[in-house]
C-alpha cells in the first residue's frame, strides 16, 4: 500500500488540486519545482541550520515519567512546543520562506486561525525581510488579540476576513482570493497539510523532522526506533503528520490521531471530521471535510482553535479510509482536564490542541511497558484564558 | 447539438451574457430573472447554484450566495425551480458553481437532470482539466452538457491549446487575474492579452468576463470577442422591492 502522494498529486482517492484557472500557473509552478528546490543541498543546508539555530531543534523526546506511571506505559512527550514561536508550525514556514526565496518571491500570504500560523509566518518574515500579509477571521481575531499584537509587532500586515462564518475557512479563502489577485510576486504559505497539491507533501516534508528526530531519540532511550503508539492531534493535521511521517511504513507502529469532538460528536458543536464528514472538495483538495447534504460547508466547534477546521489533509483521509491510522476524538471538556493534568503531573502546560493528544490516554489500555510516543505540538500560553475560565484561576 | 452551440455555430458578435445568483435577491426569483432577462435581450445566462466557499468571487457574488443559501437554496430546489425552465425561456441557459455542490447530487444525477430541464452547459471553475476528462466529460458529453473552461492571462499557450480541445461551445476569457467583479481597465496589457488570445486562432469561440460593467466595457471586450459575460455588476443592480424593474434598467445600457 502507498501511503504517501503519487505522481498525479493524489493519495489514494483524495488530494488533487481542485483550482480555478486563476491558481493554476501558481501551483503548477510550485508542483514542478517544489522537490528539486527541498532537495537541493543547498537549500537542506539552510533549511537544517535555521532549524537548528533559530528554531533550537532538535526537540527533545521527554519521558514523561509521573505520567508513564499514572497509565503504565512508557509515554515520551515530543517537545515542539519548546520551538522558537511556541509550536510545530514554524517547521513549516521556515521551510516555505527559503522556498518562497528560491521562487523569486517578494511577498508572502498566509491563513491563520488561533494565529499561531500568523506568528510563525510573521516570524521568517521578519526574519528574511519579506512583506507578510496574514488573513485571519474578524471572529478569530476578537478572540486571539495577544497573537494579532504579535504579527503586528513582526511587521505584518492582518487583514480581517469578513466573508461568510469570519473565521479559520473564511481566512483560508480570503488566502486564496488575494492569491488570485496577486499571481506573480505572491506565495502563499498555507499552515497545515490541506490545499491543491502539492501543499499537503510539501507541508508534510517540512514537518517531517519531527518523526525523523523521534526514530534518532527513541534508538538512543530505548534502544528501538519504533514506539508501540504514535499520537497526535489533528485539525488539517500538519503536526500529526510530522509526527507520522517517518512511521507510516512501519507497520508495526499504530499511529493514532486525535480529531476535536467539541462540546461531544452528536451536539451539532464538533470538529470530529472523519466521525461526522464525508467526501468532497474544500480549499483545493479532494477530502473528508463536514458538509450538509447539499455539499455546504458546516461550520466546526473546538475550544482549541487550531483543530477548529472542518476538514482535514487528504494525506490524513486516505490513511483513515485505509485504516492505517486509528483516528479518534477528545471533547472540550476532556481536552482542559488533560491540558491540566499534564501541567500538574510533569510541569508543563500544554496547548489546548496538544491537550487533545495527552486525553486520549485515558482510553487506552496498556499491557504494560509499551513505548507510546505523543506529539505536543504547542504550549499553553496562547490558551491561558480559555484555562483561566474553565477552572476559576 | 445544445442550444448554445447551435448560439455559437452562427459566429455571432456582440453576445451579451448575464450571470446571477439562483435563489437571489429572494429564494423564488430564479426564473422570473431567466425570463426577464431574455425579454431584455440576453443572448445566454449562466445561473449560479451557490456555495459556502466561493473562493474565485469578489464580494457581490459571495453576499449573493450567502443570501441564497440562507434562505435555503439547494441544488436540488434549483432544479425544481427551473423543471418548467423551457416552457418559458428559449435561450441557452448554463449552471455555474462550485464542484462539491455538483459531487455532492452525484455527477450523474446533476448530469441527467441537467438534460431533464433543459440545461445546456457548465461552468465549474474548481473542477480541474484532468478530472474532467479523466472522469467526468463522458457523462456530460452522454447528456449534451457543454463544459465552459476558464482561461487567464496567466494560461500558457500549451494549455489554451489544450482547454481549446477539450472545449466544445465557447472559452471563458478571464479579462484579469482577479476575483469577480474587479474593474475591468482595457488598457494596454488586457488588450495585449485579448489580441494575443485571437491571433492563436481557436476553433472555440471565446466571451470575455470579469469586470464587465458597463457599456464602455461591454463594447471593448466584443471587439476581442464573441462578447462578454457580465456576473457583479448586474448582480449588484438587482432591487428585490422592484425587480423587473431593476433588469430592465440594467439592461436597457446594453440591448437599449
Amino acid at each position: 500500500m502507498n501511503y504517501f502522494v503519487d505522481e498525479r498529486g493524489y493519495y489514494g482517492d483524495f488530494g488533487g488540486a481542485y483550482i480555478p484557472e486563476m491558481l493554476y500557473p501558481n501551483v503548477e509552478e510550485l508542483r514542478q519545482k517544489y522537490q528539486a528546490i527541498i532537495d537541493d543541498e543547498h537549500f537542506q543546508a539552510e533549511f537544517k541550520a535555521l532549524l537548528k539555530d533559530y528554531v533550537g531543534r532538535p526537540s527533545p523526546l521527554y519521558l514523561a515519567k509521573r505520567l508513564s506511571e499514572k497509565y503504565g506505559a512508557n509515554i515520551f512527550l515530543k517537545r515542539e512546543d519548546l520551538n522558537h514561536t511556541g509550536a510545530h508550525k514554524i517547521n513549516n514556514t521556515i521551510g516555505q520562506i527559503l522556498l518562497a526565496e528560491k521562487l523569486g518571491k517578494k511577498r508572502i500570504i498566509a491563513e491563520t486561525g488561533a494565529g499561531q500560523h500568523g506568528v510563525a509566518t510573521a516570524t521568517v518574515c521578519a526574519l528574511r525581510g519579506l512583506e507578510c500579509v496574514v488573513y485571519m477571521g474578524e471572529v478569530d481575531i476578537k478572540r486571539q488579540a495577544p497573537n494579532v499584537a504579535r504579527m503586528k509587532m513582526l511587521g505584518a500586515t492582518v487583514v480581517a476576513a469578513t466573508s461568510g462564518s469570519k473565521t479559520l475557512k473564511d481566512a483560508t479563502n480570503e488566502a486564496m482570493r488575494d492569491w488570485i489577485n496577486n499571481p506573480v510576486d505572491t506565495h502563499y504559505i498555507i499552515g497545515s497539510v490541506v490545499g491543491p497539491h502539492p501543499y499537503p507533501d510539501m507541508v508534510a516534508q517540512f514537518q517531517s523532522i519531527i518523526s525523523f528526530e523521534t526514530k534518532k531519540q527513541l534508538k538512543e532511550q530505548t534502544g528501538s526506533e519504533l514506539a508501540d503508539y504514535v499520537l497526535a492531534c489533528v485539525g488539517g493535521g500538519s503536526n500529526a503528520m510530522g509526527m507520522f511521517y517517518h512511521f507510516i511504513n512501519d507497520e508495526s507502529v499504530k499511529l493514532v490521531a486525535i480529531e476535536a469532538a467539541g462540546k461531544g460528536v452528536s451536539s451539532g458543536f464538533s470538529a470530529a471530521t472523519t466521525t461526522l464528514g464525508k467526501e468532497g472538495v474544500l480549499h483545493g483538495s479532494r477530502s473528508i471535510l463536514m458538509q450538509t447534504d447539499d455539499g455546504q460547508v458546516v461550520e466546526p466547534h473546538s475550544v482549541s482553535a487550531g483543530l477548529d477546521y472542518p476538514g482535514i489533509g487528504p494525506q490524513h483521509a486516505h490513511l483513515f479510509k485505509t485504516g492505517r491510522g486509528l483516528y479518534a476524538s477528545i471533547t472540550d471538556d476532556e481536552a482542559l482536564l488533560a491540558g491540566r493534568l499534564l501541567t500538574q503531573y510533569e510541569g508543563i502546560i500544554p496547548a489546548i490542541e496538544s491537550a487533545h493528544a495527552i486525553a486520549y490516554l485515558e482510553k487506552m489500555t496498556f499491557k504494560g511497558g509499551e513505548n507510546v510516543v505523543i506529539c505536543l505540538s504547542g504550549r499553553g500560553d496562547k490558551d491561558m484564558e480559555t484555562y483561566m475560565k474553565y477552572f476559576n484561576l | 447539438m445544445n442550444r448554445l452551440q447551435k448560439l455559437f455555430e452562427k459566429k455571432p458578435t456582440g453576445l451579451l451574457s448575464i450571470y446571477y445568483t439562483a435563489g437571489y435577491p429572494k429564494l423564488n426569483d430564479t426564473l422570473t430573472i431567466a425570463e426577464t432577462l431574455e425579454k431584455c435581450g440576453a443572448d445566454f445566462l449562466e445561473i449560479g447554484f451557490p456555495y459556502s466557499d466561493p473562493v474565485a468571487d469578489g464580494p457581490v457574488i459571495q453576499a449573493s450566495s450567502k443570501q441564497a443559501l440562507d434562505s435555503g437554496m439547494t441544488l436540488s430546489v434549483l432544479f425544481d425551480q427551473l423543471k418548467d425552465l423551457r416552457k418559458q425561456v428559449k435561450i441557452p441557459i448554463l449552471l455555474m458553481g462550485y464542484v462539491n455542490v455538483m459531487l455532492q447530487y452525484g455527477v450523474e444525477s446533476f448530469c441527467e437532470k441537467c438534460k431533464e430541464v433543459g440545461v445546456d452547459g457548465c461552468i465549474i471553475p474548481d473542477l480541474p482539466m484532468y478530472e474532467y476528462e479523466e472522469m467526468y466529460r463522458s457523462t456530460f458529453e452522454k447528456y449534451g452538457l457543454s463544459n465552459i473552461f476558464l482561461v487567464t492571462p496567466q494560461t500558457s499557450e500549451e494549455r489554451i491549446r489544450k482547454i481549446d480541445g477539450l472545449s466544445n461551445a465557447f472559452i471563458y476569457l478571464v479579462s484579469s487575474s482577479a476575483t469577480t467583479g474587479s474593474n475591468l481597465s482595457v488598457s494596454g496589457s488586457a488588450s495585449a492579452y485579448f489580441e494575443r488570445i485571437s491571433k492563436m486562432n481557436l476553433q472555440t469561440p471565446v466571451m470575455i468576463g470579469f469586470g464587465i460593467s458597463d457599456k464602455a466595457t461591454y463594447q471593448a471586450a466584443c471587439n476581442f470577442a464573441s462578447g462578454a459575460i457580465i456576473g457583479s455588476a448586474f448582480v449588484k443592480a438587482l432591487d428585490q422591492n422592484n425587480l423587473d424593474q431593476s433588469i430592465q434598467n440594467f439592461m436597457v445600457q446594453f440591448k437599449g
